[in-house]
């Protein structure tokens, strides 16, 4: 609870520090996101406050980018690629796996906190197509048959 | 002097001044170019892009934003001028629920007026995927489909910019588009204070008001009920419209004989109350100057204007009058006082308010709103509603004969009347409160200073040996502009009347919807607002005080303002609110 309250310490002294910046709402949503992980509707409240704008504004401009995100991640964020290249050699199919297994949707984070599931765009490794990431890690010429054994060896860590 | 510039429009050239946009100028060459996002002061975005016009660039551009600049040339109807538009058109159809035939803005839709004019033969030309969404009925006055919704941002530009509440915005992007509250709350769930000037901004059907002609007409069909109506000042300078009246027509005969053929078994006039209200509010304005109580005093009507205070504001809480509003006084009287005269159980007796107001409906459901357990006011309708009913029983509203409302409660003055324009309870309370302070009267009963449609106006009214500074706003965003201003030290005034939607209730958002094709160009308040300045000035008695039923009930039943049974019946409370509810 007290890294929570030092998170709003320091969203408060970045509020301070952009406040009487044309456009802070974007530098400062961004900054949020850095702090919390995500910009959740405590933080946005606490932004419109703070800059002096309507928590609509602060939200429609949350979801209107997709870099910032409403719910925590997860602690391994999955991102399949759905780019041209791993699209035709069919990324769609991976994914569908991956949400079967963790039964959720893209974009959503598995009640546990542990995994969280997106589609990207290109992640720069058609070679390897269809590409998956997990936080760091790539998985390369994949097939929807991997991703089980995949997923056990992140769930066991 | 403005500068002058010279454009050329479809051939025809034109002088407008510096600074119009393309829109502007050709109008003045008699081109009426389509728009569907613009709406005069209220939203410039330039978004649904309907009214692009070939300005020799490389593309077509928004006519309602552009500015024109010298020797433009303008070509408005050219075939590739006309297929961008249809084909805009088409695409915002596309996505829009198509159930005319049982929508409440049939016939009065700027889409459907649209497709007709640019003869769109298809509708479905580029059906496809649709977003669907679920109709937010969380609200008390506010009913939101976003499956008509066409994202045009007229709510929220009246919502957030002139309103300055913002409890709505556009969510998310591209496709996925639309407008609602943040964090899937409804507007109930949301610090809204229920104006409707997002649903008189609506070109569509996607904002109605909650209806409540069901229960109005079941109490009218139930024969143990005594049912009860009041109009409110404002309906009777709107109601015409809807039956194809000019803008300002008065109606106030022709909608009395309409009340007394829908069936309600006494007519009375909210009139009455604002007269009793002038009585009340102008002893508690004089009791706080002379005795050292809270000011500014802040009026009371506009039931949004309370909720606004209340949430956003609430540090003035005790700067507002503790009196009910007109319609609100009306009711608690006809539930004790009218009861107590006629010999009937105020159990049995229906209240309905005829409002030109969506907040009105919250206001009504507020528990404190209430005496022996009874709502003072059991249903409100707005002036769309009644011209519904009016219209469903078959009523043919101009050929009414004007009738006189009902005795007990049904008399007024001009300073009742004009209650419904920005400016028009100052005027009232400054006729009474002069006389009832100076035993004279006003030099001039018309006090110029507090008319008109500025949002903000100021007078200093010498009362005796007393300079007594008023200030008059309309709309919630000009409120909060005087209200910071009182805060700063900058302002100081004795009293000021608040009005929650801009110009008053005259364009309140239960009045009947006015096309944007027509409020770009004219300013529809001032046509209303003249309606009741013209009807006080042709009243005889123009000051609350000398209205003979207010002198009655004082004698009969109230005994004196503020007094005992004042308190008991047409006084309130208020609360503060938190700007987010969870």
């Amino acid at each position: 609870m007290s890294d929570r309250n030092e998170m709003f310490e320091k969203l408060a002294k970045v509020i301070q520090d952009h406040k009487e910046q044309k456009g802070a709402l974007m530098p400062v949503l961004q900054e949020a996101q850095n702090i919390f992980g995500c910009v959740s509707e405590d933080v946005q409240k606490v932004i419109a406050e703070g800059l002096g704008v309507t928590l609509s504004e602060v939200y429609g401009v949350a979801t209107f980018y997709s870099q910032f995100s409403l719910q925590p991640k997860g602690e391994y964020v999955c991102g399949v690629c759905l780019g041209t290249a791993c699209y035709v050699k069919g990324s769609q199919a991976v994914l569908d796996k991956l949400c079967e297994e963790l039964e959720i949707q893209p974009g959503d984070t598995t009640k546990d906190g542990k995994f969280t599931v997106q589609a990207t765009r290109c992640l720069g490794a058609c070679g390897l197509a269809p590409v998956m990431m997990i936080n760091d890690d790539v998985f390369g010429r994949l097939t929807p048959a991997e991703i089980p054994s995949i997923l056990e060896k992140y769930k066991a860590m | 002097m403005d500068q002058m510039i010279n454009v050329t429009i479809d051939g025809v050239q034109v002088e407008v001044p510096a600074g119009s946009t393309v829109l502007e100028a050709a109008r003045k060459a008699n081109v009426n170019i389509p728009t569907l996002c613009y709406l005069k002061d209220i939203n410039e975005t330039a978004n649904c892009r309907l009214c692009v016009v070939d300005c020799g660039g490389r593309t077509l551009q928004a006519a309602c934003v552009l500015p024109v600049t010298p020797n433009m040339v303008v070509k408005t109807n050219t075939p590739a001028v006309r297929e961008a538009r249809k084909t805009n058109l088409e695409l915002i159809l596309s996505n829009h629920d198509r159930k005319c035939l049982t929508c409440a803005r049939s016939q009065n839709c700027e889409l459907q007026k649209l497709c007709l004019d640019m003869g769109v033969e298809d509708g479905a030309r580029f059906d496809g995927a649709k977003t669907e969404h679920t109709i937010d009925l969380s609200s008390p006055s506010i009913i939101r489909d976003n499956d008509k919704c066409i994202v045009c941002r007229r709510c929220v530009g009246a919502c957030a910019n002139v309103q300055k509440i913002g409890v709505i915005g556009a969510v998310k992007r591209g496709f996925k588009t639309s407008i609602e509250s943040p964090w899937d709350k409804g507007l109930g769930e949301m610090a809204c204070i229920n104006c409707g000037q997002c649903i008189t901004a609506c070109p569509v059907g996607a904002l109605t008001e909650r209806d409540e002609t069901k229960p109005v007409w079941d109490a009218l069909a139930d024969s143990t009920k005594h049912v009860v109506v009041q109009p409110a000042p404002a309906v009777r300078a709107a109601l015409g419209e809807e039956f194809g009246m000019p803008i300002g027509t008065g109606v106030t005969g022709k909608m009395a004989a309409a009340l007394r053929r829908l069936g309600f078994d006494k007519v009375f006039d909210t009139d009455f109350g604002a007269d009793l209200t002038i009585m009340e509010e102008g002893t508690e304005l004089i009791d706080r100057i002379q005795n050292g109580g809270v000011l500014p005093m802040i009026t009371s009507c506009s039931p949004g204007w309370i909720k606004f205070c209340e949430h956003y504001y609430p540090e003035f809480i005790p700067n507002l009058s503790t009196c009910k509003s007109p319609h609100q006084m009306t009711g608690a009287l006809i539930k004790s006082y009218y009861a107590e005269k006629a010999g009937i159980d105020p159990k049995d007796i229906v209240t309905v308010s005829v409002m030109p107001c969506t907040a009105k409906k919250f206001e009504a459901k507020r528990p404190e709103m209430s005496h022996n357990g009874l709502m003072d006011v059991d249903h409100v309708i707005t002036t769309r509603e009644l011209a519904k009913m009016i219209k469903a029983a078959g009523i043919d509203f101009n050929a009414l004969p004007d009738e006189d409302f009902d005795k007990l409660m049904g008399e007024s003055t001009g300073a009742a009347v004009i209650f419904g324009a920005t400016g028009g309870v100052m005027e009232a309370a400054l006729r009474t409160a002069y006389e009832l302070l100076t035993g004279s009267e006003l030099a001039s009963l018309d006090l110029h200073d507090v008319r008109g449609m500025e949002g903000i106006k100021e007078a200093t009214v010498k009362v005796g040996d007393l300079d007594v500074n008023v200030a008059v706003c309309s709309s919630t965003g000009k409120a909060a502009e005087l209200l910071d201003a009182i805060k700063a030290g900058e302002k100081n005034y004795h009293f000021i009347e608040v009005m929650g939607c801009p110009g008053g209730c005259v364009n309140g958002g239960g009045q009947p919807i006015v096309s944007s094709t027509v409020r770009n160009w004219t300013d529809i308040r001032v046509a209303r607002a003249k309606a009741l300045y013209d009807e006080d000035a042709a009243k005889t008695l123009r000051k609350s005080h000398e209205n003979p039923e207010i002198k009655a009930i004082y004698e009969e039943y109230l005994g004196k303002p503020n007094g005992h049974k004042s308190h008991e019946l047409l006084h309130t409370t208020y609360e503060k609110r938190d700007l987010y509810i969870d």
